[in-house]
């Protein structure tokens, strides 16, 4: 006779199984992209990727202009998108509980954190690049800021909200108003979950394509000009890897590595920023 | 009740609701000046609702309040026009679970002192010894208040909070079970401690531990149900309680 205990055992490896076979699913996949990518982008690694700058067809260049581009404008996105974030989302965690516009804000922002990149890009392009009559850096900036955003509302108020309220009630025991116990201690105990949400939001606008194409375009040559169309990497890449040339495709793949592996970095950083903080409490 | 002559808070028709729910019923109460007194009861009978009045701590949820008075020094601070941070200024409280602040030892202390005092950087120091050594915690930390507050231990962190508390030179200090979450000697400081502030204070201590009660206060309310059902002299209360629900709660048959 099937006891109880040995049926329930078998519901239990069975169920193991499922769950194990379904993770080697998702991660074939996921390993057979990373080894095309290295398998690929490897050869095209070369000293001239960092010093030069991107080449016509059928001579030698790098990626160069592209990467202090792309570079310069996450910089400039996360520089614009931070303090809006952190400010929002301290708003919705310590002023949200009353009153309508935290709930309206929170859900608006839900729905900008997942609206599709390119839905910001045009948006970009209408607003900003169709009114000045050209491309820049500036409209790609902004593009990725707005991208920024809802990421790190999203993680500064989660992050807030993690902050006990008898720490709290402790500071507004002691007589502090309520904007010096969100600076002096709500704020300081989610430095490091907040940080890692930046880190994870730059993550994330470091290899965006599609709200560039409409609003930085690319630049064949060094700009440090904020006002003219400025190379990128994912634009590159994107236009290096539909050509016909054999030399482009290798940088477009060259490129797509040195992204993954920045996202990487980035992803790494950010766990060992957020474990710094977990064993502590 | 009407022994006490020097009271330091009155409570009249003091009523308090959690939206709907009515979780104190018209309690009038003197509380003396420089005493201890510690409030018991079962819990979910209101004991420490009453005692986050006197700082109005529940001011920072929606939906919770409070009606009828609480006269401290001869002034009605449940009045709209009361400044609340002024009022936690001079009311100083101390929670169930230590809350340090994720700074320094030294940096704890005097986040309360700089709100409302500018001290030289001498006389700061001079405070935070002093609050320090009330609380019976310089010896332990005199060599590190660099160190985060958090690295203290769970007995050390709760005197770090008093003397927080303390630094800023209240009145009337608040315990909510200030030794629950603690082990027996660390109870045992915190007590003595206890006895120490009460020549400058005014302490109102909210304990489950009746022998605790019994010995730290000088006077006791014994609470049910939101309802203040006898208060007087803690030798009274824990000897010859008036109210029979009273003894039935002190000697164990209920609670």
């Amino acid at each position: 006779m099937l006891s109880l205990y040995a049926r329930r055992r078998l519901i239990n490896n069975f169920n193991l199984t499922i769950a194990l076979l379904t993770m080697v699913f998702g991660l074939f996949w996921l390993v057979w992209i990373l080894w095309t990518l290295v398998a690929q982008g490897f050869h095209g690694l070369s000293l001239a990727m960092f010093t030069q700058m991107t080449p016509p067809p059928g001579s030698n260049g790098g990626l160069l202009n592209a990467i202090a581009g792309s570079f310069v404008m996450t910089m400039i996105a996360a520089l614009i998108g931070t303090p809006i974030g952190i400010l929002a989302g301290t708003y919705l965690a310590e002023f949200g509980q009353r009153g309508w516009l935290a709930p309206i804000t929170r859900f608006v922002n839900d729905i900008l954190l997942s609206a599709p990149s390119i839905v910001i890009g045009l948006f970009v392009y209408e607003v900003y690049v169709a009114s000045v009559g050209h491309f820049s850096g500036w409209a790609g900036s902004l593009a990725l800021a707005l991208i920024v955003i809802p990421v790190v509302v999203r993680t500064t108020e989660n992050m807030l909200r993690l902050v006990p309220n008898s720490l709290r009630e402790a500071a507004a025991a002691l007589g502090a108003p309520q904007w010096k116990v969100i600076m002096l201690v709500t704020l300081r105990a989610s430095t490091t979950g907040i940080l890692t949400g930046i880190l994870l939001a730059v993550a994330r606008i470091s290899g965006e394509t599609a709200p560039l194409l409409f609003t930085a375009l690319n630049n064949q040559f060094w700009s440090s000009n904020m006002n003219q169309p400025m190379a990128n990497l994912p634009v590159v890449i994107f236009q290096f890897a539909m050509s016909p040339y054999e030399d482009w495709q290798r940088l477009a793949w060259a490129g797509a590595l040195l992204i993954t592996f920045m996202v990487l970095i980035l992803n790494i950083l950010a766990r060992i920023v957020f474990r710094q903080k977990t064993p502590s409490h | 009740m009407n022994e006490i002559t020097n009271p330091k808070i009155i409570l009249k028709d003091l009523n308090f609701h959690y939206g709907s729910y009515h979780a104190l019923k018209s309690v009038n109460l003197s509380i003396p000046e420089k005493k201890v007194t510690a409030f018991i009861g079962p819990s979910g009978c209101g004991k420490s609702t009453l005692l986050r009045t006197f700082n109005r701590m529940y001011e920072l949820y929606p939906k919770q309040k409070a009606t009828g008075e609480i006269i401290l020094d001869g002034e009605n601070i449940l009045d709209a026009q009361q400044d609340l941070n002024r009022l936690r200024a001079k009311v100083g409280m101390v929670f169930q679970k230590p809350t340090p602040f994720p700074m320094s030892i030294f940096d704890n202390i005097t986040f309360g002192v700089k709100l409302y005092e500018s001290l030289s950087k001498r006389d700061m120091a001079d405070r935070v010894e002093w609050a320090l050594r009330k609380a019976a915690l310089w010896n332990e930390v005199k060599d590190k208040l660099k160190q985060n507050g958090t690295s203290l231990s769970g007995g050390q962190q709760q005197r770090l909070c008093i003397a927080r508390a303390i630094a800023v030179k209240p009145e009337v200090v608040l315990l909510d079970e200030p030794a629950s979450a603690l082990d027996p000697i660390s109870t045992a400081h915190i007590e003595e401690l206890i006895h120490e502030l009460k020549k400058d204070y005014t302490i109102i201590i909210v304990t489950h531990n009746m022998q605790q009660a019994a010995r730290v206060s000088d006077y006791t309310a014994y609470m049910y149900l939101g309802e203040l059902i006898e208060f007087g002299n803690t030798d009274m209360i824990f000897t010859t309680p008036k109210k029979t629900a009273t003894e039935d709660y002190i000697t164990g048959k209920f609670g």
